[in-house]
């Protein structure tokens, strides 16, 4: 018993390590931001990396979610009589937070990881210290592209997860359900608001791409020079990512909650 | 060097018979427990192919890393153009690092990019060429090597030693003042070989650089640079001319010069008896 408090208490204390450290790494990488925009070729090749590689995948779960919400939905508002209502609960919880969240979550797992070992090879094989002897700043060059490309193309991904959950809940609702589609678009539109649901939404998955990208160079960037310090910065990665975006998740709604 | 742009007329006053473009004093540095320099003396001249050899493990390697500045000592100086490389801002020392080569011991080639454009990327990062001026450069240093045929390899399709030569292209694209060869004729085959040794003698009196190469091949060196240093135990144990080391009748010189495994060098890396430890009676 003792042992698993104590096993809590260092995954607590590694992760707080690990959010103070990257804080620091992340004002090295914005203070290349400004300079890296002057080579958007770098940024653009980066947001492909993240992003368009990311996409089927996210494509894929958001259709999924959104049919599985439809159907959990259809089947609790059935009860109350409120089945047209399925449109606005599902373009509520899409945007609001399974959108950003799920995103942001496979995102680690697709892009996040990719990005850990990429970086973490790169440091293993001496091709950043190669750089920096090219009189070459690995940071600047290396990291902060992948940062900037994550951060741009999360809020996207997540925009498409939720256009996609949208097109799976109508699929299932509308298509196989029998609701009413008038009245599953009318509702969704009246209800949905642009600030407090889509803004609020895209805030968020703008914070978790912060968060994922960050979290992942920085794993990379400090890994262990060998094949077993790459498996385990990717391993981090994903689980420290997981943890942050939950964390995050929780702290940023109640504070959107709280304007309200 | 843009060290010694900045530094002006005192510096040149002070060029004399001995001119080194570094300097190191009194180095010490250790990893851990272990030490690898202590005391270490050593100066190499402008213009010169300067060799260092030692045993696997001494620390050459760290050397060149000392030098470049990527690790710092723990005591002592390392004057580049009498300039202290702990002590330089981070801006100087990549000027500084901008006028030099370096060939790693395993190429260190960036994996994403194919042959052409690493050779190209120091060009890509530091200057504004043209692209035909670009071309023209990093397919000229390509067949200097012998791999301009090469040009859209990617780095994972090549052998040990072709990666070495692209990286040999790549450390010498920006034509710097200083290069430095890790161990630069590891799994090459006898032409090649022979290629680098010459290309490396000729770039350094054509070009009017000052070379600093690191292996462990006798015979090859001896043919190409002007002063050795023999490094072993954290110290220089000889250092001269090929001629002198050859004369030289000290016991460890004689023990690495002809290759024999008894002496004061030991071969083995310190270990405990072996009889015990086969028998598990170490522990
Ligand atoms: N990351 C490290 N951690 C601890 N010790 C290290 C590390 N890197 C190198 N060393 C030690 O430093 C010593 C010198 O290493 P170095 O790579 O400079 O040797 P070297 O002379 O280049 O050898 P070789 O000829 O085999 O390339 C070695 O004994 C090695 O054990
Ligand atoms: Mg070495």
């Amino acid at each position: 018993m003792k042992r698993i408090f104590q096993d809590i208490w260092y995954s607590v204390q590694d992760f707080l390590q690990t959010f103070g450290s990257s804080q620091l790494f992340l004002v090295r990488i914005l203070a290349g931001v400004p300079a890296a925009f002057l080579r958007p070729g770098l940024i653009i090749k980066q947001i492909h990396g993240s992003g368009v590689l990311s996409l089927a995948i996210i494509g894929i779960s958001g259709f999924f979610v959104g049919m599985v919400l439809s159907l959990q939905a259809y089947n609790s508002l059935a009860r109350f009589g409120a089945t047209e209502s399925l449109g606005v609960l599902a373009a509520l919880a899409l945007t609001r937070e399974l959108g950003p969240v799920v995103t942001a979550l496979l995102f680690a797992g697709r892009a996040g990881t990719a990005l850990a070992s990429e970086i973490g090879l790169m440091r293993a094989t001496d091709q950043l210290s190669g750089m920096e002897m090219m009189a070459v700043d690995p940071v600047r060059r290396v990291v902060v592209p992948r940062f900037i490309g994550g951060v741009i193309a999360m809020p996207l991904l997540a925009a498409i997860f939720s256009a996609m959950g949208l097109f799976g809940a109508w699929l299932e609702g509308v298509m196989l359900l029998g609701v009413d589609e008038g009245a599953f678009w009318q509702q969704m539109r009246s209800q949905v608001d642009v600030y407090d649901d889509v803004l609020a939404g895209i805030l968020k998955s703008f914070v978790f791409g912060i968060a994922a990208s960050l979290l992942a160079v920085f794993e990379g960037y400090n890994s262990i020079p060998t094949a077993e310090g790459v498996s385990r910065a990717t391993t981090r990665t994903v689980v420290l990512t997981a943890l942050a975006v939950l964390v995050l998740n929780f702290m940023l709604t109640a504070v959107l909650i709280g304007e309200v | 060097m843009a060290v010694r742009e900045e530094k002006g007329a005192p510096k040149t006053a002070a060029r004399g018979a001995e001119d080194n473009i570094a300097v190191i004093r009194d180095l010490h540095y250790s990893r851990g427990h272990r030490r690898i320099y202590e005391g270490l003396n050593l100066e190499i001249p402008r213009g010169r192919v300067t060799a260092i050899m030692g045993p696997s493990g001494t620390g050459k390697t760290t050397m060149l890393r000392l030098l470049t500045g990527q690790i710092l000592p723990d005591h002592g100086s390392i004057l580049i153009e009498g300039e202290d490389v702990a002590k330089m801002r981070r801006k100087q020392l990549y000027n500084y690092r901008k006028r030099i080569g370096m060939l790693f011991q395993n190429g260190a080639l960036l994996t994403d990019i194919n042959v052409y454009e690493n050779v190209a990327f120091p060009l890509r990062e530091h200057t504004d060429l043209p692209e035909r001026l670009v071309r023209h450069i990093v397919l000229t240093k390509l067949h200097a090597v012998g791999l301009r045929g090469a040009w859209q390899m990617m780095p994972a399709e090549l052998s040990g030693g072709m990666a070495r030569r692209v990286a040999l292209a790549r450390a010498i694209a920006m034509d710097p003042d200083l290069i430095l060869y890790d161990e630069p004729f590891v799994g090459l085959d006898p032409i090649s070989m022979g290629v680098i040794v010459r290309l490396i003698r000729r770039m350094n009196d054509a070009l009017g650089l000052t070379s600093i190469v690191v292996s462990h091949d006798v015979d090859e060196i001896s043919s190409i640079s002007d002063r050795t240093y023999l490094i072993s135990d954290g110290r220089v144990v000889a250092s001269g001319s090929p001629e002198d080391l050859q004369d030289n009748c000290s016991a460890v010189v004689m023990q690495f010069m002809n290759g024999m495994a008894d002496g004061p060098v030991p071969f083995h890396y310190p270990a405990p008896d072996y009889g015990e430890q086969l028998l598990g009676r170490d522990s």
